[in-house]
């Protein structure tokens, strides 16, 4: 279980513009922050980086944890659970199938209360091709509860959400916070729970 | 299930889900097979002569067909962040890929070619070792193609590239997979051009996953 993960002046350089330098931050268990700026600003970019998939032009991401400090794009991706802008999702398969698929491919159980909790129980049969967007949204949420990892990276976690939608998220969140997990959230609007903001 | 077990077998659902993939492979094998003797016409001797590399590239180009998505669904729907997060490794899951392309595609081609033989009027034993040679070969196409796939990954028409890249790769395996059949044709031991083909597949299939590997990461990065 990871403890915090640090930022130390990381610069970020999409072809041949500068898309953000000089970021620090740090974020401890049980602390969600919201990472906001307009369109292009980055923040999708942040949070590839922090994933491992987008090396920094320079700076250093720091994951603290029980076995010390490490810096390992690679460690640091056994740690994260992912929410994208798109919802990992294939239309072919069915709710219940898309959950076990990605259950065991994190090595967990298929918990199939998970689909209650997103309120997604009734649609279990029914192939992702049917599910509105909303509904989309709410079983990547249930696969990112499934993969059970400490620091949820969530790229626009509202979108695509009525308000109960909405307010599920906001409990999820708080829930992960309270059990001691991290989140780093790119977002337009306000997480309600966060406990930092970085603007960029 | 293992998370490689997992992987593989979501491939192979999706890929039968489809349907369009395994089965387009196979109409457009069988349409080829079927459309050469009408043009090269009813001489039985030389039918039989160019079936070997008929049949070989029919089959390469078959499976060309669906090599384009062997990554780009995952990468467009964005499972394919969600799963290199997994504790699975980038190598294993592009193993998992090949295997699950080969085993809707490779593998069907091959079960199809015995009966596609008798449109060349290829005789018995070297249809046995056209359909020995597509079995041990068609990995490598899968396993070269994967590298392609995933080199064009966030190209928009990266399918159109794909063969350019490839085709090259995969004249080993149609040279020593219609030599074969030409050898049995002759009568003569194609033990040694199969095994050449052995070694070409199984060197493809160990070292592609790494490549292959390597370029999703690049591609991962946007």
């Amino acid at each position: 279980m990871i403890s915090s993960l640090t930022a130390e002046n990381l610069v970020c350089v999409r072809g041949e513009k500068r898309v953000f330098e000089g970021l620090s931050f740090r974020v401890t268990a049980g602390q969600a922050l919201a990472v906001e700026g307009a369109n292009g600003a980055g923040k999708t970019s942040l949070l590839r980086m922090i994933a491992g998939f987008l090396a920094p032009a320079a700076g250093r991401l720091i994951v603290h944890g029980a076995e010390g400090e490490s810096d390992d794009a690679e460690e640091r991706g056994k740690s994260i659970g992912w929410l994208g802008h798109q919802d990992g999702l294939k239309p072919q398969l069915t709710v219940i199938e898309q959950l076990q698929f990605y259950a065991h491919l994190y090595g967990k159980a298929a918990d199939l209360t998970l689909l209650e909790q997103v309120g997604l129980a009734r649609q279990s049969d029914l192939p992702c091709r049917y599910l509105s967007a909303g509904q989309r949204r709410r079983l990547a949420l249930a696969r990112l509860l499934a993969g059970a990892r400490p620091l949820w990276l969530l790229d626009e976690p509202f979108a695509a959400l009525d308000t109960a939608g909405q307010a599920l998220v906001g409990q999820l969140m708080a829930r992960h916070c309270g059990a001691g997990g991290m989140i780093v959230a790119a977002t337009h609007d306000p997480l309600g729970l966060a406990n930092e903001s970085l603007k960029l | 299930m293992s998370p490689f077990a997992t992987l593989l077998a979501r491939d192979i659902r999706l890929a039968a889900r489809s349907g369009g993939s395994a089965a387009l492979a196979l109409s457009f094998f069988a349409l080829v097979a079927t459309l050469v003797p009408l043009g090269v016409g009813a001489d039985l001797h030389l039918l039989a002569r160019v079936a070997g590399g008929i049949l070989w590239v029919a089959a390469v180009l078959a499976a060309l067909l669906s090599l384009d998505r062997l990554f780009q669904g995952d990468f467009e729907d964005g499972s394919l962040d969600v799963i290199a997060l997994s504790p699975l490794p980038l190598e294993l899951t592009a193993l998992a890929k090949i295997m699950a392309h080969w085993l809707s595609t490779g593998l069907p081609l091959t079960l199809l070619s015995p009966l596609l033989a008798l449109l060349f009027n290829l005789p018995a034993s070297a249809t046995l070792i056209l359909f020995v040679s597509l079995l041990v070969g068609t990995p490598a196409v899968s396993a070269v193609g994967a590298i392609g796939a995933a080199l064009t990954l966030s190209l928009k028409r990266g399918g159109l590239i794909l063969p350019l890249i490839i085709l090259p790769l995969l004249a080993p395996a149609v040279i020593f997979g219609a030599g074969a059949v030409s050898l049995a044709l002759d009568q003569l031991a194609p033990q040694n051009a199969l095994g050449m083909l052995a070694a070409f597949a199984f060197a493809a299939v160990l070292l592609s996953p790494f490549a292959a590997a390597a370029s999703v990461r690049l591609n991962l990065g946007g």
